[in-house]
């Protein structure tokens, strides 16, 4: 052991890119966005530099961070309770909720912003993330400020019942009253969003700007395999695949979203 | 209910009728057996829990929607097709008249026996479907004819065709539509509300559900795979997700539960069919004057929801 190994430790300076299997100096690494430099595979990024990549230095208000989700159907898995695992996710990710409401600056213009926290119950949508979306929306409406909502999710919030399929409704429903006031909605989905959340607001952005590599569907790739008995292509219900079928605007690389988001905006605010 | 509480429950009746035959024929009077197998029919049925439930809305009898129209209704018009793709049928549209008012009526469909089961794709609309359905939901808003909606499928198909259709496009826009129609939508769920294929015509100003159908974000079998990584936890999933009409009106999900006879709506549907077309007009009559619906509708979604 020379004296380099004992005083730093090398596994963490270094990252393994999981699409090309190249190591990458994990400074680098960040300073990219989380984006391999080789292959340019789109790596997760924490839900708060999601944000700091988006906002403006220092322009960003969170809204609504304490309401937090119940466990009204007393839901138990394994005898484990939902309330229980909640405390034990709120306390893993410092977040009380899958969904992050801020009011930011984008290039100088005032945004609504909301980004769904993958690393919180799969970003699943229960009451709290319908509830602080409509909040958002209205907000939105109110001070005449375009909204903007990243999403990543696996779906409804299984342990919310049919509570967490109204939220698909919910957040249709104020995206109605978003039409009517001529408030633009840019919706982000990013890796990887699927189920009740790509059935109502991922997909209803006047603007839909997918991530690149993004997963985006309807049913998960594991629920489509099982019904169909085949194995899916593999570029199936990939940004680029759903930008062939027609279904979002465009694919954006991570370090293009921000200048991309606010160029649209200038289009859609007046 | 189960399989084996159904059969149960048949094999009771045939005895029942053996016992009254032998009455007739011997001159005698068995009331005392009657009654006592009478008395365990009853607390069979009685004890119906949300397994026998998913069970009786999955009934291979139960009626489906095409039945309903057929009996409720008088000059059902059916329309065809998205003007997009195709025609979707596991999605029925089309106009009608309720005791001679004009309704639009969309609902899903299922089949009987293989072939037909096929061609309806189990219940399961692409997205066409949806397409066709937000076509004529447009069209009856256009001419303000209340909208009614059926609802009975397991999901929306998730298949490599609907995906690249974009089923979650379809769906996603249907449910804003439907908060921007000024005329009456009523909904009932008649069998099996599977998840956002049920809901993509389901959002309402008055949602019904018939007392053993199911309404569920997403199917016991698929919860209990995700969850308990095993389909067969389908029990334990359906006790925990908490899908019938009991508990969602609890939860004020839904607003109305409508009887069915004992054992099921196959065993009297024209006693559920009675009471659904009584409830329907009544509703119809109740909203039709009212004003700023949208607004309301709008309102009823915004206030579901539970949190602290």
């Amino acid at each position: 052991m020379n004296w380099f190994s004992e005083h730093i430790n090398i596994k963490s300076l270094w990252i393994k890119c999981k699409s090309c299997g190249s190591s990458v100096f994990q400074k680098a690494f960040i300073e990219n966005l989380y984006v391999c430099p080789k292959c340019q595979h789109h790596h997760f990024i924490p839900v708060y530099e999601r944000i700091a990549m988006l906002a403006d230095k220092g322009k960003f208000k969170e809204l609504w961070e304490d309401v937090s989700s119940e466990d009204f159907l007393d839901f138990t898995i394994n005898q484990q309770k939902y309330s229980e695992k909640l405390s034990i996710t709120e306390k893993k990710t410092g977040n009380r909720s899958a969904f992050i409401a801020a009011r930011i600056r984008m290039n100088g213009r005032n945004v609504n912003l909301g980004v769904i926290d993958f690393k919180f119950f799969g970003g699943s949508m229960g009451s709290v993330l319908g509830e602080k979306f409509f909040r958002l929306a209205m907000d939105s409406i109110k001070r005449k400020r375009p909204l903007v909502v990243v999403s990543a999710s696996g779906g409804a919030r299984m342990q919310e019942g049919i509570m967490s399929l109204m939220q698909m409704a919910k957040t249709s429903a104020v995206l109605s009253l978003m039409d009517d006031a001529k408030i633009p909605f840019i919706s982000v989905p990013i890796h990887p969003t699927t189920g009740g959340v790509s059935a109502s607001f991922a997909m209803l952005g006047d603007v839909i700007i997918a991530e690149k590599g993004a997963l985006i569907g309807f049913a998960g790739p594991r629920v489509i395999e099982q019904t169909i008995k085949q194995k899916l292509p593999d570029n199936f219900q990939k940004a680029e695949f759903l930008q062939e079928c027609g279904m979002v605007d465009m694919v954006v690389h991570r370090k293009d979203l921000k200048d991309t988001i606010a160029r649209i905006l200038g289009y859609l605010c007046k | 209910m189960q399989i084996n509480k159904e059969k149960k429950i048949k094999e009771i009746d045939q005895e029942i009728e053996k016992l009254k035959e032998l009455e007739k024929r011997e001159k005698i009077s068995l009331d005392d057996a009657i009654n006592a197998l009478m008395e365990r029919k009853k607390s069979l049925l009685n004890k119906l829990d949300f397994w026998d439930r998913v069970f009786l809305a999955r009934h291979p009898d139960r009626p489906y929607t095409l039945y309903y129209i057929e009996n409720m209704f008088a000059e059902f018009t059916q329309f065809h097709g998205d003007r997009l793709f195709g025609d979707d049928l596991s999605m029925i549209t089309g106009f009608a008249k309720l005791d001679g008012i004009d309704v639009c009526v969309v609902g899903h469909q299922k089949g009987r026996g293989t072939e037909n089961k096929i061609e309806r794709n189990f219940g399961m609309p692409h997205p066409e479907g949806y397409r066709k359905a937000a076509r004529i939901f447009k069209l009856a808003d256009k001419f303000n004819i209340p909208i009614i909606t059926l609802i009975d499928t397991p999901g929306a198909y998730p298949g490599i065709e609907a995906e690249k259709r974009g089923q979650a496009v379809a769906i996603a826009e249907n449910l804003k539509l439907m908060f921007k129609l000024d005329v009456p939508i009523i909904a009932c769920i008649i069998g099996e509300g599977g998840s956002g294929g049920a809901l993509g015509i389901a959002v309402a100003d008055h949602i019904a559900m018939l007392e053993n159908s199911v309404y569920s974000v997403i199917s016991p079998e698929g919860c209990a795979s995700i969850i308990w990584r095993d389909a067969s936890y389908a029990r334990e999933a359906a006790s925990n997700l908490k899908i019938t009409a009991k508990d969602l009106i609890e939860l004020k999900v839904i607003d109305h539960i409508i009887k069915e006879p004992a054992g099921g709506a196959q065993n009297d549907p024209r006693l559920v069919y009675d009471t659904l077309k009584d409830h329907l007009k009544n509703i119809i009559s109740e909203l039709k004057d009212k004003e700023n619906l949208k607004a309301q509708r709008i309102e009823k979604f915004r206030r579901l929801g539970i949190f602290k």
